[in-house]
């Protein structure tokens, strides 16, 4: 059933300033893609929400030497069309691409896809192969920067405080030369959410292997040992189904030269 | 309520909108744009295909206020002057357009595909459609028509 329109708020963030001192009470909204698929269906618990998606700041993909930095309303064509991405972190770009249709990717944002904690998320796996950093500020006690692979706790559950909000994502430029392999497993290319994702780098014996939709949150694995991961059954797929299919691509993946 | 301007198929507008509305809702119902089609609701059909500045977008998850200074383009908004487009012509001629629920939005991915990709391989119609169901006609003569509205090079 849907949402009572009414009964929601939506105002607009006039900066990351008059953002930070309403969250809260107010949560931001990026790209919506998530958002308003649970408005629509009844399901959208929060009522008030800020606008962020003008906020130039949290937009656009800086380089240094150490990182390459995402603001997080970096949209996922954005990433997809990045060049350094392309060339030294090409599982983001894979991810991007197949994620929803280009509509999808044109609104929806990677900080969104980050906050929203979604275990079935397409680009968390890649984030946490690359050994990403969220940063994270609040009015109150300013920036902080958090490494991704200790953010997400439970499901929808993050190392994030309701006054904060997420400015930065960054990840080290040292993965160049390695192996890169990023596989979604859904019920159709476009559209269709992951029933297994997986993000795979390695470089001589050394491997770093993450895995979307197989537990309650994004899974980076200790070395290759799935041993660690408690896929479930729901609609999209069945727990038997999900490891098998998680096995066959660490498989196809540590044969890869 | 919440006021917003926007630009739409070339007309400003000031609009008194519920912020939370979706876009979707207030072209059909308060502008009587009904060429914007809704399907599923949830972002994964494309019939309420629209452009916000030049970008694909589906109108069913974007939210009125964000809507604000934005450029918007319907299926409304397409021919110029009673001529049709390019994209408009081909579905037509290539029977591309079956119930017509989908059809807005198709055409609309289409233009957004060849606006990106003037001379797309046959890999990228197909991705630049994917976000676009249709129930009639299994895609084979959308797919025609798109490749028959790309301009010889």
């Amino acid at each position: 059933m849907r949402s009572y329109v009414p009964g929601y708020d939506l105002i607009q963030g006039t900066g990351i300033e008059h953002v930070l001192e309403m969250l809260g009470e107010y949560r931001p909204f990026a790209g919506g893609t998530d958002i308003m698929v649970l408005f629509e269906a009844g399901k959208l618990a929060h009522k008030n929400w800020i606008n962020i998606r003008g906020l130039l700041a949290l937009r656009g993909i800086d380089v240094t030497t150490e990182h390459v930095t995402l603001g997080p309303l970096t949209t996922y064509t954005e990433v997809r069309r990045s060049l350094i991405l392309q060339q030294e972190f090409p599982l983001l770009c894979q991810a991007a691409e197949q994620t929803g249709g280009i509509a999808t990717q044109n609104r929806g944002t990677i900080g969104g896809n980050i906050a929203n904690a979604s275990p079935a998320a397409d680009t968390p796996p890649a984030l946490l192969v690359y050994d990403a950093e969220v940063e994270l500020t609040s009015s109150a006690r300013g920036a902080r920067w958090v490494s991704y692979c200790k953010f997400h706790r439970g499901y929808k559950q993050m190392d994030m405080a309701p006054d904060e909000l997420l400015t930065r994502i960054r990840v080290p430029r040292r993965f160049k030369g390695w192996t890169h392999f990023y596989r979604k497993v859904g019920t159709r290319r476009a559209q269709a959410i992951s029933k297994v994702c997986f993000a795979g780098l390695k470089r001589g014996g050394e491997v770093r292997v993450a895995l979307g939709s197989v537990a309650p949150i994004p899974m980076l694995l200790h070395g290759a040992n799935i041993g660690a991961i408690h896929p479930i059954d729901d609609i999209r797929s069945t727990a038997d189904y999900r490891l098998t299919v998680a096995r066959n691509l660490l498989e196809d993946f540590l044969k890869l030269p | 309520m919440a006021e917003i301007r926007c630009n739409v198929n070339g007309v400003g507008r000031t609009l008194n909108v519920l912020p939370m509305a979706r876009l979707l809702d207030v072209l059909r119902e308060q502008l009587r744009l009904t060429g914007v089609k809704e399907g599923c609701g949830e972002g994964e059909c494309g019939a309420c295909s629209v452009l916000i500045g030049g970008e694909l977008a589906n109108s069913c998850l974007v939210p009125a206020l964000q809507a604000d200074g934005e450029h918007i383009t319907t299926i409304e908004g397409i021919a110029i002057d009673g001529k049709l487009d390019r994209v408009q012509q081909a579905f037509i001629e290539h029977g591309g357009a079956q119930c017509g629920i989908c059809t807005p939005g198709m055409i609309l991915a289409a233009i957004s595909l060849l606006k990106r990709h003037p001379h797309p391989t046959d890999e990228e119609i197909r991705e630049g459609l994917a976000g676009n169901l249709c129930r009639c006609t299994g895609y084979m003569r959308i797919f025609e028509a798109v490749v028959h509205a790309v301009k010889p090079a």
